[in-house]
């Protein structure tokens, strides 16, 4: 068997955003400038201007599940993780400062500025959970033990929502099930109040989450019914008293009091931002619509910046006076992905279901959502077991310029409609040309459009098969409107079987449609049946035709198991396999088809030539989970790949999304070099306005932060960033540029960066190469474990080299840092 | 086939009035509450809350506030103008002082009850020195135009608060100037400017003024600057009620949407001096206007337009949990409105200004137990006698034979002679009544339906004897030969017309023997009120249930306790039957089955055996479903003396007709809504 060397998994989108609530980062000047968020088994640092990820803090070994700014050092971060230890980052350079290690599965992290050295922690013990404080030690040393535990509270809830300190530091307050424990530092004196399960009027009186007025003994909690609890008085056993706020129809999911503590923040399923004020009922400001259901609330330290987890993997951005200011977004977790993984031609986004009823386009290059199409146009209401309308299908003509939506409403009877949008090339966006209600009789099961390029207008036509057994030919009818409407042309069917799956061949001469087990070819001039195969025993689950030099073969998969392959001239079964194939995915710039398998619970990739039955490149168990969808995105620059193997990576890029809606790819790079590098420069001020001697001193400064990144990470290209400072520099007119001394200075430290990086750069290359020749030794196949090892490898290794070389040029920096404040201070 | 034939009477429709204010007693622990009818009635905490007086309204007469003061005296001032005292042993007004400002929104007494301070709708507060016999003129403070709606004595006497529209008021006592103004309406939305009404006002110790007013705020203002601390939004429709505490720490206010809410002054931090006030605790037990709130130490009260009395106990300050600690709703007086001719089967309904009587329906079929039988002849309403003159009725009855109906009002006594012929009917009102000491409290028929007993003042008990074929004699009064200033509020007569058993405020029970006219003896006196009485037809035992659910049994030719009532003592009766709700109202015997004893209040219906073994408190008090799935012998086994009936409720009257006949008078709580104005329209989520 081949060895898998180059070719890496890469996630590159979805997955959870949030394990914990973000924290907001204390600037210098423009106070909360970055947005600190677990992620998946890293902590992801936004700019909160710009909202672009800054930077990636990547060490522990599983899901951070808690980050929080350390209480005396605004610029260093403790974060904990299910892998047992707590780090401490210096994020704004994106350092690992320590590791301390705990020993047990840290499931939420508390940082107090009372408690001097040492921080709260949730860890599981047997059944239940409990709340204990863990000493950090101060002494030198990056990995360190940290074993002295005490144990604050037993049988907490495990969410480190349910958990909250109070006022300075002096109690904490936990909630589980239907009570709620304080318990009181000084005075060790736990109370313990319970609510009756449900009360008389059906409400759910179960806690979900609380929270602790800053400056006042008051404790919110949140309850499974929708009320909040403003609790008082709670330091004495009997005289404790709550009033209750009720606004919310479901889980209060999250509380925070504001920093003044005169308003509380609330969110829950509704996707709204209820913010009371001064613990009234009658008085609250809403913000609605904010997508979806609010998974953790935060606020800045300062109170500027509110901002909203959501369940959909999206980080909201609010001003203080509910404003809804900027949104972090990857790819959006829908409830259910039914459309699959279409690749708009256009704007080459990936584009799936986003919000309920809307159709996102991500863009794959910044990890970003470029906009959000509402199909379904209708209010979505959050509600459990309301039946709404979806969108089930989505097509895009060859050009970008048509798209073909189904979506879908299953009551006792379905609701059904196919809407054609056409692209308005003076709004840029999609407008509705056609809607037609019920074009089918039952579910949808497939569309594409005849995808010719070259080809005029008149020959586009879309298809659609139902399983009402029918398939439909949809044309523009040209007589009034100048775009025309669509209307259907033809219904084709064949025995009466559910029809499944359609497809175009290349020149859009035929049309494949499956019917059950039978795939049928028909003639789209003329709609005549040319021929038909079968192949049993299995229903065909995927077909697709052959592209260029391959166009005269047909390819399909079977759900038993089968894949096969027709030759359409000689109308034989070409060769087959046995082969579990759940997606089929044709390259379109080439003639390869890449195959998705699930065999015991793991994928695995093939990627074969119709013309030959020998796969080119197999990656067996290259991914725990199941693939759900893939898409081949054509690249901009075809990529210049060394290996044989791996060619048919050239043209286009492989995505696919699994289970868990994680998008990921496969790599031949190795993973430094795939990082986009464009994300670090957004360090840059964004404070300063823009004439081209701000540039000039942007430049100059982001250089600066560039130099503390580079010493501590990863590598860079410095030369291209530095030959546009350097235009600048020649390019400004003499009347604005500052002194020559002063920019000498700037000059010359830039050439100085550069050098700096050369040696960096070397050292994880070698680095790299050494843990995948011992990969080579150790196994063949590729697992994930593994590849996570590698992720972690660099970074683990770039820290030894970081002392080497702080050594070296410590005192070079030291005098660049020098010249820079005093800088600074001229200002 | 069931035990008895239940004739289910729905026809009664009673709609009670409105609670509009209330006063509470601190040192007797006795509620006076006035009805929007001009009722006042009397609830003493101490007697599980009964209801010991009760004054029945006058149509002129409305009463908007109510206050006790020099110590147990009973003051309301209304919009008739007037002040009026209460006597609370005539039950009736006692004397009333013109205050010469209009009508009179309000009233308050100063700490001590030395004085009274009324406001009137010319916008004048006048001082009244509250003197023996009555209350004296003493001055009048600073007017300013709009009426005063609520006023509130600072805690030293010194100064009063007064709320009208739009402002507040501080008045100096002693100078009569106005000390401070504050406006109320300010902070209000452009589109709401419209006039704020302050309904109630409170005025503590440490010189905060609490103002509750129409746009739903409860507001805290510091006096002497005329600023304004702290507001509280707590509705959208008007607060009309407030009330503060003894210790000045919780205040509860009650808002025209039905809910009413509790603040406490609270410790901003643990062990720290500021102290803050903080919305804590909504209820929401009304569907109406919160007329009118009380804080007890240990309870929130509140009356509304839907005629509820609702007492919330506070967890936190009751002790123990027990009769205390558990939320009481009252509904319908603990009187009882209807009477009964058991011979005639016809029903007697008491309204406050006219009374019905009806005829039973029948039915020709039997049924199986819980079975509905068909009614052959459909309950039929043969009169309506309207009572002349703006005053309501005292007391009402219908002889048994159905014959003779008499009702009092307070300034008059009606006797009427009711002929059936056939299924017509022809009322003709007897002449010559004899000049009774009026008001009548209580009026019983004796079982022959030869005399009338009218309960009077004094203590002192009128007999009257019905003569045919229409007419009537005074033949004797009765009195205690102890004396009592107390008026008798219950009677009984025994069914051999031998004995009658009156009951006067003081509680006191004198038994009279009708053949002598004359005083047979005393029950022995027990702390608590009676709440009905009865004596047996066949054994002549005097049955008595108090207020604290206490049942005894006196035999009135022994003079003594029977042995049964002895030894319910010595065991005790049942924790739940002690913890019951509402009073016993109404006593009746089943005339086969002597050792059968009926009994109800408002929740429940029971049927009181003494021939079997009483409860102890670890069986099951409401047992009669569990019983029925259990065999014969089991059955037998589990059998005790209570056989509590739940079915019928709210039950105003249970009486048996015959031996295998009952007949049970509901008012259900739909009906009453129904028949209220639709109240404060609420977006409810998911309607």
């Amino acid at each position: 068997m081949v060895a898998p060397a180059a070719l890496r998994v890469v996630r590159c989108g979805g997955g959870a955003l949030h394990g914990a609530r973000a924290v907001f980062s204390v600037g210098a000047r423009q106070a909360g400038r970055f947005l600190l968020c677990a992620s998946g088994d890293f902590v992801k640092m936004y700019s909160v201007a710009t909202e672009e990820l800054v930077r990636l803090l990547r060490g522990h070994g599983d899901l951070v599940t808690g980050v929080q700014l350390a209480p005396h050092n605004h610029l260093q971060l403790y974060s904990s993780s299910l892998d047992g230890t707590i780090k401490l980052w210096d994020f704004t350079d994106g350092i690992l400062i320590k590791t301390f290690t705990v020993g047990h599965q840290l499931l939420a992290l508390y940082a107090l500025p009372a408690s001097e050295d040492s921080v709260f922690v949730i860890i599981p013990k047997r059944d239940t959970y409990q709340l204990v404080s863990v000493k950090l030690t101060k002494a030198a040393g990056q990995d360190m033990e940290a074993k002295e535990l005490s144990v604050v509270l037993e049988g907490v809830d495990a969410s480190p929502k349910c958990t909250a300190f109070g006022r300075e530091g002096e109690y904490v307050a936990s909630v589980k099930d239907v009570s709620l424990q304080v318990y009181f530092f000084k005075r060790k004196q736990l109370n313990r109040f319970s609510l009756r399960a449900t009360n008389k009027k059906g409400g759910n009186n179960v806690f979900t989450c609380v929270a602790c007025h800053p400056h006042e003994d008051c404790i919110a909690t949140g309850h499974a019914d929708g009320k909040i609890r403003l609790w008082r008085n709670f330091n004495h056993k009997k005289e404790y008293t709550f009033s209750t706020l009720h606004w919310h129809h479901d889980k209060v999911l999250d509380l925070a009091f504001s920093v003044e503590g005169t308003s509380l923040l609330s969110g829950g399923v509704e996707s709204v931002l209820v913010q009371w004020h001064s613990g009234s009922d009658c008085k609250k400001d809403f913000l609605p619509r904010l997508g979806s259901a609010i998974e953790y609330v935060s606020i800045s330290s300062d109170g500027t910046f509110y901002c909203t987890s959501h369940t959909d993997n999206r980080i909201t951005i609010i001003n203080s006076n509910l404003r809804f200011s900027k949104t972090i977004q990857g790819l959006i977790k829908a409830r259910d992905i039914k459309t699959g993984l279409v690749v708009d031609p256009r704007t080459k986004a990936l584009v799936l279901n986003g919000e309920p009823g809307h159709l996102q386009f991500y863009c794959l290059q910044s990890d970003k959502q470029l906009y959000s199409l509402d199909i379904v146009q209708q209010e979505y209401i959050h509600q459990a077991g309301l039946n709404q309308s979806d969108l089930a299908r989505v097509a895009f003509s060859a050009q970008g310029k048509w798209l073909a939506t189904v979506e879908e409403r299953e009551e006792t009877d379905l609701e059904l409609q196919l809407k054609l949008w056409f692209f308005d090339e003076e709004t840029q966006s999609f407008r509705l040309n056609t809607r037609i209600s019920m074009p089918h009789e039952d579910h949808v099961t497939a569309m594409c459009f005849r995808d010719m390029d070259e080809m005029e207008d008149d020959s586009l036509m879309l298809v659609t098969t139902g399983r009402d057994c029918v398939f439909k030919v949809w044309v523009i009818l040209e007589d009034t409107d100048p775009e025309g409407n669509w209307s259907c042309d033809f219904v084709g069917s064949y025995h009466g079987y559910q029809a499944t799956n359609c497809c175009f061949s290349e020149d859009g001469s035929l049309l494949a449609v499956s019917f059950e087990e039978t795939v049928t070819v028909w003639d789209s001039s003329t709609w005549d049946l040319k021929c038909t195969f079968c192949h049993p025993p299995g229903k065909i689950r995927t077909i697709c035709f052959g592209r260029l030099t391959c166009s005269k073969y047909l390819i399909g998969a079977t759900d038993h198991g089968f894949l096969c392959c027709w030759n359409l001239l000689s109308c034989a079964l070409e060769w087959s396999a046995h082969l579990n194939v759940v997606v089929l995915q044709p390259d379109p710039l080439s003639e390869y088809i890449a195959a998705f398998s699930w065999l015991f619970k793991e994928s695995s990739l093939f990627v074969f030539k119709p013309n030959e039955p020998r796969p080119i490149c197999i990656q067996r168990k290259f991914c725990k989970e199941r693939i759900q969808f893939a898409a081949f995105v054509p690249r901009d620059v075809p990529e210049t790949i060394g290996s044989e193997k791996y060619l048919w990576l050239r043209r286009s890029q492989l995505f696919f999304l699994t289970d868990t809606q994680e998008l990921m790819t496969v790599s031949t790079k190795s993973l430094e070099e795939r990082l986009t590098l464009s994300s670090k420069q957004l360090a840059v001020e964004e404070s300063l306005p823009v004439t081209p001697f701000s540039l000039l001193l942007g430049k100059h400064r982001q250089q600066q932060s560039q130099e503390d990144v580079d010493l501590g990470k990863i590598v860079r290209h410095h030369r291209e960033q530095d030959s546009p400072a350097v235009k600048e520099l020649l390019h400004t007119p003499a009347h604005v540029l500052p002194s020559a001394s002063f920019l000498c200075p700037i000059f010359i430290n830039s050439l100085l960066v550069s050098k700096e990086n050369k040696s960096v750069e070397e050292a994880p290359a070698e680095v790299e190469m050494e843990s995948e020749g011992a990969e080579d030794d150790s196994d063949e196949e590729n697992t994930v474990t593994e590849m996570k090892q590698e992720d972690i490898m660099p970074t683990e290794s770039l820290g030894e080299t970081t002392h080497k070389l702080s050594k070296s040029e410590e005192k070079e920096l030291r005098k660049i840092r020098k010249t820079d404040y005093s800088w600074i201070s001229v200002f | 086939m069931g035990e008895f034939e239940v004739h289910r009477v729905r026809f009664f429709g009673l709609v009670p009035a409105g609670v509009r204010c209330m006063a509470y007693q601190h040192r007797g622990c006795r509620l006076a509450l006035a009805r929007t009818d001009g009722a006042v009635e009397v609830y003493n905490f101490a007697a599980n809350y009964f209801m010991e007086k009760a004054i029945p309204g006058h149509q002129a007469r409305s009463v908007e506030a109510l206050c006790w003061a020099a110590g147990e005296r009973l003051f309301g001032a209304g919009l008739s103008g007037d002040i009026t005292e209460y006597d609370l042993e005539r039950l009736r007004p006692a004397r009333t002082v013109d205050g010469f400002g209009g009508p009179i929104w309000s009233m308050a007494a100063n700490n001590d009850g030395t004085r009274l301070a009324i406001g009137c709708e010319d916008g004048s507060v006048k001082l009244f020195q509250v003197v023996p016999g009555g209350v004296q003129f003493e001055k009048n403070l600073d007017r300013q135009k709009g009426r005063v709606l609520c006023l509130s004595w600072h805690p030293s006497g010194t100064h009063l608060a007064a709320g009208s529209i739009n402002f507040i008021r501080v008045l100096d006592v002693r100078s009569g100037r106005t000390a401070q103004r504050i406006m109320v309406n300010y902070h209000v939305p452009k589109s709401k400017k419209r006039e704020c009404v302050v309904w109630s006002i409170a005025f503590l110790s440490s010189g905060t003024v609490i103002s509750s007013d129409s746009f739903g705020r409860v507001q805290f203002w510091d006096w002497e600057r005329g600023t304004l601390q702290d507001s509280h939004t707590v509705s959208t429709s008007a607060v009309l009620s407030l009330a503060v505490s003894e210790e000045e720490d919780s205040i509860v206010v009650g808002t025209s949407a039905g809910a009413t809410y509790q603040f406490q002054l609270l410790p901003v931090k643990a062990g720290g001096q500021e102290k803050r006030w903080v919305r804590t605790k909504p209820f929401q037990h009304h569907t109406h206007d919160v007329r009118a709130v009380v804080h007890t130490p240990t309870a929130l009260i509140s009356g509304g337009l839907d005629a509820q009395l609702v007492i919330r106990p506070l967890m936190e300050k009751v002790q123990k949990k027990g009769y205390d600690a558990v939320l009481r709703k009252f509904t319908f007086p603990h009187r009882r409105l209807v009477s009964c001719a058991r011979k005639a089967r016809l029903l007697l309904f008491q309204f406050s200004q006219h009374l019905e009587l009806w005829r039973l329906g029948s039915t020709n079929k039997t049924g199986k137990d819980g079975e509905v039988l068909p009614v052959s002849r459909m309950p039929e309403h043969l009169l309506q006698l309207k009572s002349k003159g703006p005053e309501h009725i005292y007391c009402s009855c219908v002889s048994p034979c159905g014959s003779w109906i008499a009702y009092s009002t307070a300034s008059r006594f009606h006797l009427y002679r009711v002929q059936h012929e056939g299924d017509s009917i022809s009322v003709k009102k007897v002449p010559g009544v004899p000049k009774l000491l009026l008001p009548a409290y209580q009026l019983q028929c004796a079982s022959d339906s030869g005399r009338l007993f009218v309960a009077s003042d004094r203590g002192s008990v009128h007999v009257v004897q019905l003569l045919e074929p229409g007419g009537c004699k005074h033949l004797h009064t009765l009195r205690p030969p102890t004396g009592t200033r107390e008026a008798v509020y219950l009677l009984a007569s025994s069914a051999d017309g031998n004995w009658l058993a009156a009951v006067s405020g003081d509680w006191e029970v004198h038994i009279y023997s009708l053949k002598h006219f004359k005083h047979h003896c005393t029950v022995p006196t027990y702390s608590c009120a009676v709440t009905a009485l009865a004596i047996h037809p066949a054994t002549n035992n005097l049955f008595i249930s108090y207020s604290d659910q206490q049942l005894f049994e006196f035999s009135i030719p022994e003079k003594q306790y029977t042995a049964w009532s002895r030894m319910v003592q010595n065991s005790g009766l049942h924790k739940l039957w002690l913890e019951r709700d509402s009073p016993i109202t109404h006593i009746a015997f089943n005339p086969k089955n002597t050792s059968q004893i009926l009994l109800h209040d408002v929740y429940m219906l029971c049927v009181l055996d003494k021939s079997l073994p009483l409860p102890d408190n670890n069986t099951l008090l409401v047992n009669q479903s569990t019983l029925k799935q259990l065999s014969e012998p089991a059955r037998r086994r589990q059998l005790h003396a209570f056989k509590i009936c739940k079915k019928f409720q709210p039950l105003l009257f249970a009486d048996l007709l015959d031996e295998r006949c009952l007949v049970t008078v509901e008012r259900p709580a739909v009906d009453i809504s129904a028949e209220l104005p639709p109240p404060v329209q609420q977006k409810k989520f998911g309607t």
